[in-house]
């Protein structure tokens, strides 16, 4: 027999591997326990994907807020990806200034509501100037106004069970080859409530344009541009999010 | 160098690895690791191939410096997941070998280099051997030179973790918690500009790596970063 194989090696490496296995095992539990487990956490870039959204939530505990800017560091232009809606139903409402539109908030909500945009501006407001990010690279700063997502969640008295807020817009045109998709998303709901997120309908003292989302967008502080959901046409709170989509969920480190 | 050093490098080499088992494993897994960060990396400056300073920085806004390849709208999209993947698992090697190498006294006893050596003309005494390629590296004496030691220390100091700094400082998650990370770099477009710039220079480093180990006998070199012996007939315990 080898020295390779002593009996005292056997036993420790034995007692490191169940060590090792019962702890990934309760890292596991716990973590799922605590909301630290992303939809997109399957496959091999789950495991990167997991790994940046539990030690995000763990750094970001207790609503760090994102930087905040001067009114002189406002963008002299807002670039965006792709043009707004352009069926018959969206050119209508804007054209009208979207006096028949209505927000739908649905799901785990006590009492479901329809609500008016004038609706939503007689809900207290506030304005934020930070950073908006596209994860291509680009990114500029502009002034938001609107109402926080948490008011609105209270409004609609939101169920205990709830972990995620799903955010569906009207269909828009795809900026590389102009097919018109549904480009929806989803945030956890330690980003539903917190301090910087809106419900958007202004953007630097304007009513908010129609290419930057309107009537409404989501404007999130700790988020790329991209979970920023455009021309919002309905909310559902849930427990459940099935992510198919591709990149990652919660939007990287 | 006194005389028990020296025989006692000589002695390492003749019984033990030149390089130890972790050193290797982490050697590899930082090379692939880095592998795939700049394969993504590129992906993802494909969809935006222009480097700002400050804050914001869009088509139309004053640019550094406008990489001389067409924009590519998508790649951003997937290769994202990967990169973070990669860094994920460099994090993970890096780690483990900086904490084996103060363990062990890796650094202390092989790469920071001697006092003596600290002066002008056993350096550039390093750099003009090199120059006639006459090589007094690990090769002969079992240890490093000064500049191999000084330029280890520098890429495992300094330059991977400012290429982490400058990545995860754009980061909105991280600069929520840590605003100074972006802020002391002139912000969100600097640093992202100084990532690109970081990486150059760790490429840099790579490329002189590589040619050294080519000039200074590739096959022996590489297979003691895999096997820990430089010859073929030494096995490993």
């Amino acid at each position: 027999m080898s020295n390779f194989f002593t009996r005292r090696k056997l036993i420790t490496t034995g007692l490191s591997t169940a060590a090792g296995a019962s702890g990934v095992g309760a890292a596991a539990y716990f973590a799922s326990q605590y909301g630290l487990i992303p939809p997109d956490h399957t496959g091999i870039l789950g495991i990167g994907e997991t790994l940046t959204y539990s030690s995000q939530r763990l750094l970001t505990s207790g609503h760090s807020l994102a930087r905040e800017f001067k009114r002189s560091d406002i963008s002299k232009i807002a670039p965006v990806n792709g043009p707004h809606p352009t069926d018959e139903n969206y050119r209508k409402l804007l054209a009208n200034g979207f006096r028949e539109w209505r927000l739908l908030i649905a799901g785990l909500v006590g009492r479901p509501a329809s609500l008016s945009l004038e609706e939503l501006k007689r809900l207290p407001s506030e304005s934020h100037i930070i950073l908006h990010a596209c994860e291509e690279g680009w990114s500029y700063i502009a002034e938001w106004t609107g109402v926080r997502l948490a008011s609105v969640l209270d409004l609609v008295e939101t169920r205990p069970e709830a972990r995620y807020v799903v955010f569906e817009p009207f269909p828009n045109p795809r900026q590389t080859t102009g097919v018109v998709r549904v480009l929806g998303g989803s945030i956890d709901m330690a980003d539903a409530l917190h301090p910087q997120t809106l419900l958007a309908y202004g953007m630097n003292g304007d009513a908010l344009p129609a290419d930057h989302g309107a009537p409404v967008r989501l404007r999130l502080g700790r988020h790329l541009g991209y979970k920023n959901t455009k021309y919002l046409s309905r909310i559902v709170v849930t427990d459940k999010i099935d992510f198919k989509g591709r990149g990652t969920w919660y939007g990287g480190i | 160098m006194s005389v028990a050093a020296v025989s006692a490098s000589l002695n390492r080499t003749e019984t033990g690895p030149r390089h130890s088992a972790v050193v290797r494993i982490t050697h590899w897994i930082v090379v692939l690791s880095a592998l795939g960060l700049l394969v993504s990396g590129i992906g993802i400056l494909m969809s935006h191939p222009r480097l700002y300073w400050g804050e914001t920085g869009y088509v139309g806004a004053d640019s550094l410096t406008d990489v001389p390849i067409p924009f590519v709208i998508g790649p951003s999209v997937w290769n994202r997941p990967i990169h973070f993947f990669f860094a994920w698992i460099l994090t993970f090697a890096g780690l483990a070998y900086v904490s084996y190498g103060f363990i062990t006294r890796h650094f202390r006893n092989d790469l920071v280099p001697r006092k003596a050596d600290l002066h002008w003309t056993s350096i550039s005494g390093v750099i003009l051997d090199h120059l006639r390629t006459r090589f007094t590296g690990t090769n002969a004496a079992g240890t490093y030179n000064v500049v191999q030691r000084v330029t280890y220390l520098a890429v495992v100091f300094a330059l991977f973790p400012a290429i982490f700094w400058t990545g995860l400082a754009m980061s909105f998650g991280v600069t929520s918690v840590f605003p100074v990370m972006a802020v002391a770099l002139g912000g969100h477009q600097s640093a992202r500009t100084l990532h690109f710039a970081f990486v150059a220079l760790l490429l840099l480093f790579v490329a002189v790596h590589i040619l050294m180990i080519y000039i200074a006998g590739f096959v022996n070199n590489v297979r003691a970063m895999i096997t820990g012996y430089v010859s073929p007939g030494r096995k490993a315990r």
